[in-house]
């Protein structure tokens, strides 16, 4: 499906060698990452996020190029996910959140008043920390999503197919359609959950921490499948592992948890956004540098 | 000796000394004590049931079940009119209140925003209306009945009303438990595909939850089967000697029998009423056990 | 703050050359919009019945009031005073108060400090049977078991045919259930931290069942008792039978008395015209009663919350 950008990288770190630069710094041996996000499909602008009276995140600006894999990294509780959940507007559902600044979505501010939150997300999927299949039929999983969003579908069995070969998972699954999706493993629920999302013909996938709940194969074939996506898809990851970013993001962008004076509530902001070589290898930012190099975190 | 059960043995002693401040004679009957609590319920309701079991043995008969009550012939007299009126409540005060009870649940649970001030004023009101004193609900089920225009002559759609009041509170209770239990991981997975709230619900949240509310609906219905103090407040009488027929005829109900036929002091019909309290008590207990069975048969564990 | 975050987010080419960007705009569903009507309405109705039985009993109350001096329903003696009602409810209570309290404390004690996991699965549930029993066969229990056999022939009590003393032992029986599982609610819920400090102090599990943990739950077991209480008022079948049908002012819990909700089963009862002015007296100690469980079940729901709070 792919060749894996770790096995091919030859880019020398940095002449001062870290303990992190491992090989395969990003996938730019293959790729040429410009400056500034090409054609950025989504943007974050001042984007502020209260829950209640907490300040969770505080004036991010974000941009997220066309098929490329953007990486949020950095400790918990700086607001990564939150940034992320903002980018298809599940913060909604969150009682008591509240966000400022603006998302926008090819130019169009997806929290402005007449935007649908129903319509952004038909065009932002989004894939969960756990495995969530729904308790249904491994076909009727991917088929919920077409069949909710009235999609208009000729064929659903080869809608079906084709995620699940996007997913790389027909293979494995092809003669269990009609079996439970609770009867997979959970690398296996997981690309399941991706193929489900495919399915509604996405224009960007969200992906929060999405192998963190997976043994070691399972999160390598995960990120195979991210890297092959690209061509299709833009992505935007959240991963607490720094590896992961490094294997595949081509951009990532740094978060931290600034404490209040008076309150002791963390927040999250933004440090430092770059292409995924700089921020490994040469990172403009201190505290970017402390937390690569495992000083911090 | 094996070395093993020595072991084993020194291994009781240091445990039993260590507890040894629990066997204190106050520690001891403080438990004691504690178990006398626990039992003494059981006991009352065994004593209870075999004292009615001994007392209604004799009309253990299929008179019972099939005639009119009759103070005429007291020794074939039977609850037929009782046991069918129940049996006609207990759909009627269903499909009441089994509808409004979820839809309510799901609203509470699925689109209401709980920081707002009349969604946590409906929950309040819940909580108090389960512990609204079931005689009350009658009186209201009597004002709600002749604003539909009926007086109060205890027919069906009275005593449904009443019973109907009466379980909402517990139906909707149930089911926001039922419907809370679905993870909060499914419901994002069907909302992040682009589903409304609404679909969410449908098809993922409520077909999960079925089980539970299905348990707690039955035990509803069988708490509302066993009720006679709101019955007797919207008219229903102890004395109907013909099968309900529709919504609007009259009937009597079981319990509504049991009570009337306290107040009589022929012997026969005391152990009448003896043999009918077992019949409702094994109602009750069938329903209880199909909602125990519904329970473990069908419920998830996530 | 560094690097091209803010050459990113500056003037970026927004929209343009780009693919036509999907709508987004917000589209009518009214189907969804009507269910969601219908949802909200039907958690509305809950409301509408607190509401409504309030309607229901003040517009008879009303009139009740204007036939008779509000002096003669406040009155301990004549047709329609209610004191020596309420002193009937009162006495059934106290006494079933009396059972409950100490018999749904042990049990909830037993269940929450001293049974295993699997005994308390069992166990718990057979408490509750005994809330699943129907108040008419309570009732008659008490009528024909618990004073005939019980009081008179066994404890040789001068007890009448009907008495206080034998609905209020069973109204104390029938309401162990919701004392003990609430309570055993909230002292499960006492952190276990708790328990370990006592014990680890040289203290037993007796006393740290009653010196820590019980101390720690009150405000839960606080609101069990509460509720039970209000249970207690609000039962009806139980003390209509077995407490007694006459009005009677008396501390003597041998004799028979009737209760609020007796008065009210027993006038629903009876022959009284629709409309006529001792129909109404159901009314008004309806909404006397409603009123009182009303300020019971605040209470405990305010102790209910105060108890979430604490952890």
């Amino acid at each position: 499906m792919s060749t894996h950008p770790a096995t091919a990288s030859t880019r020398p770190a940095s002449e001062d060698s870290r303990e992190i630069s491992m090989t395969g710094i990003g996938s730019e041996s293959e790729r040429e990452i410009p400056d500034i996000p090409p054609n950025p499909v989504m943007e974050a602008l001042k984007l502020n996020v209260f829950y209640g009276d907490f300040h969770a995140v505080h004036d991010v600006n974000l941009s997220f190029g066309k098929n490329e894999i953007t990486a949020l990294i950095g400790p918990s509780g700086c607001g990564k996910s939150t940034v992320l959940r903002c980018l298809n507007r599940m913060n909604d559902l969150v009682s008591g959140a509240r966000v400022e600044g603006e998302v926008t979505y090819h130019g169009q501010n997806i929290y402005a008043r007449n935007v649908d939150p129903i319509a952004v997300r038909t065009q932002v999927g989004m894939v969960f920390q756990k495995p969530n299949p729904f308790p249904k039929s491994i076909y009727d999983n991917i088929a919920y999503g077409p069949r909710v969003t009235g999609m208009k579908v000729e064929n659903m069995d080869d809608l079906v197919e084709e995620a699940l070969r996007a997913a790389a998972l027909w293979e494995e699954v092809k003669d269990k359609l009609k079996q439970s999706a609770y009867g997979l493993s959970g690398g296996q629920q997981q690309r399941l959950c991706i193929a489900r999302t495919i399915a509604t013909k996405p224009d960007v996938i969200l992906m929060d921490e999405p192998c963190s709940a997976l043994d070691p194969i399972a999160t390598s074939r995960i990120e195979d499948l991210m890297v092959g996506l690209r061509d299709d898809y833009t992505i935007i990851i959240v991963t607490h592992n720094m590896q992961q970013a490094a294997r595949v993001s081509d951009r990532t962008a740094f978060f931290t948890a600034r404490p209040d004076e008076t309150t002791g509530n963390r927040t999250g902001l933004l440090v430092e956004f770059d292409r995924t070589s700089n921020i490994f290898a040469n990172p403009n930012d201190k505290r970017t540098e402390d937390y690569i190099s495992g000083r911090f975190g | 000796m094996s070395v093993a059960a020595t072991t084993a043995r020194d291994m009781t002693r240091v445990v039993s000394t260590g507890r040894s401040k629990d066997r204190g004679v106050g520690s001891l009957v403080f438990l004691g004590a504690l178990w006398f609590s626990l039992f003494f319920g059981v006991m009352v309701l065994l004593v209870l049931i075999i004292d009615v079991a001994i007392a209604g043995s004799p009309r253990f008969d299929s008179a019972l079940l099939t005639e009119y009550g009759s103070i005429v012939s007291p020794e074939t007299t039977g609850f037929r009119a009782g046991i069918l009126g129940s049996l006609w409540l207990m759909l009627f005060t269903a499909l009441l209140a089994v509808p409004l009870g979820i839809a309510a649940a799901l609203y509470l649970e699925e689109f209401a925003d709980g920081e707002r001030w009349w969604n946590r004023m409906i929950e309040v009101n819940l909580q108090n209306l389960a512990a609204v004193p079931a005689i009350v609900y009658g009186l209201l089920a009597v004002a709600v009945i002749s604003l539909m225009g009926f007086n109060r002559t205890g027919i069906v759609l009275g005593g449904a009303v009443a019973l109907a009041l009466l379980i909402l509170p517990v139906i909707i209770i149930t089911t926001r438990e039922a419907v809370r239990a679905v993870p909060q991981d499914i419901r994002q997975g069907s909302l992040a595909l682009g589903a409304t709230v609404w679909q969410t619900t449908w098809r993922q949240t409520l077909p999960s939850a079925i089980p539970g509310i299905a348990t707690g609906t039955i035990l509803g219905l069988s708490r509302a089967i066993g009720e006679a103090a709101p019955l007797i407040v919207v008219g229903l009488a102890g004395s109907v000697r013909f099968d309900p027929t529709g919504l609007f005829s009259e009937i009597t109900a079981l319990p509504m029998q049991i009570y009337s036929l306290t107040s009589q002091s022929r012997e026969e019909l005391q152990t009448a009423a003896s043999a009918a309290i077992i019949v409702l008590l094994i109602m009750i207990l069938g329903l209880n056990a199909l909602a125990i069975f519904i329970r473990n048969k069908f419920q998830k564990t996530w | 703050m560094s690097s091209i975050v803010t050459t990113g987010a500056g003037p970026s080419p927004r929209g343009t050359g780009l693919p036509a960007a999907p709508n987004l705009r917000r589209k009518a569903r009214p189907v969804e919009s009507v269910i969601r009507a219908f949802l909200m309405v039907s958690a509305l109705l809950s409301v509408a019945i607190t509401i409504g039985i309030v309607a229901a009993l003040i517009q008879p109350v009303i009139e009740f009031f204007r036939e008779v001096p509000f002096g003669d329903f406040f009155a301990t003696e004549g047709e329609y005073a209610v004191l020596p009602l309420v002193a009937g409810t009162a006495m059934t209570t106290v006494i079933a108060l009396i059972v409950a309290i100490p018999l749904g404390l042990g049990a909830a004690m037993y269940l929450s400090e001293y049974a295993s996991a699997r005994a308390r699965k069992i166990l718990k549930p057979t408490v509750e049977l005994l809330a699943g029993v129907p108040s008419v066969v309570y009732g008659f229990f008490a009528l024909t078991f618990v004073t005939p056999t019980l009081l008179q022939d066994i404890l040789n009590l001068e007890v009448g045919f009907t008495n206080a003393l034998a609905a209020g032992l069973v109204l104390g029986v029938m309401i162990i259930p919701t004392i003990a599982s609430l309570s055993e609610d909230a002292l499960s819920a006492v952190p276990h931290a708790m328990r370990q400090g006592s014990l680890a102090m040289g203290a037993n599990r007796m006393q740290t069942t009653l010196r820590v943990v019980l101390p720690a739950a009150l405000s839960g077991v606080a609101a069990a008792i509460v509720l039970g209480l209000s249970r207690a008022v609000g039962e009806t079948m139980i003390v209509a039978l077995a407490a007694g049908a006459q009005k009677n002012l008396s501390i003597d819990p041998r004799e028979g008395m009737q209760t609020m909700t007796g008065f009210i089963a027993q006038t629903a009862g009876g022959e009284n015209a629709v409309g006529s002015t001792s129909y109404n007296t159901l009314f008004a100690v309806g909404l006397l009663l409603f009123a009182i469980t009303l300020v019971i079940n605040i209470i405990s729901i305010a102790l209910v919350r105060r108890f979430r709070q604490a952890y």
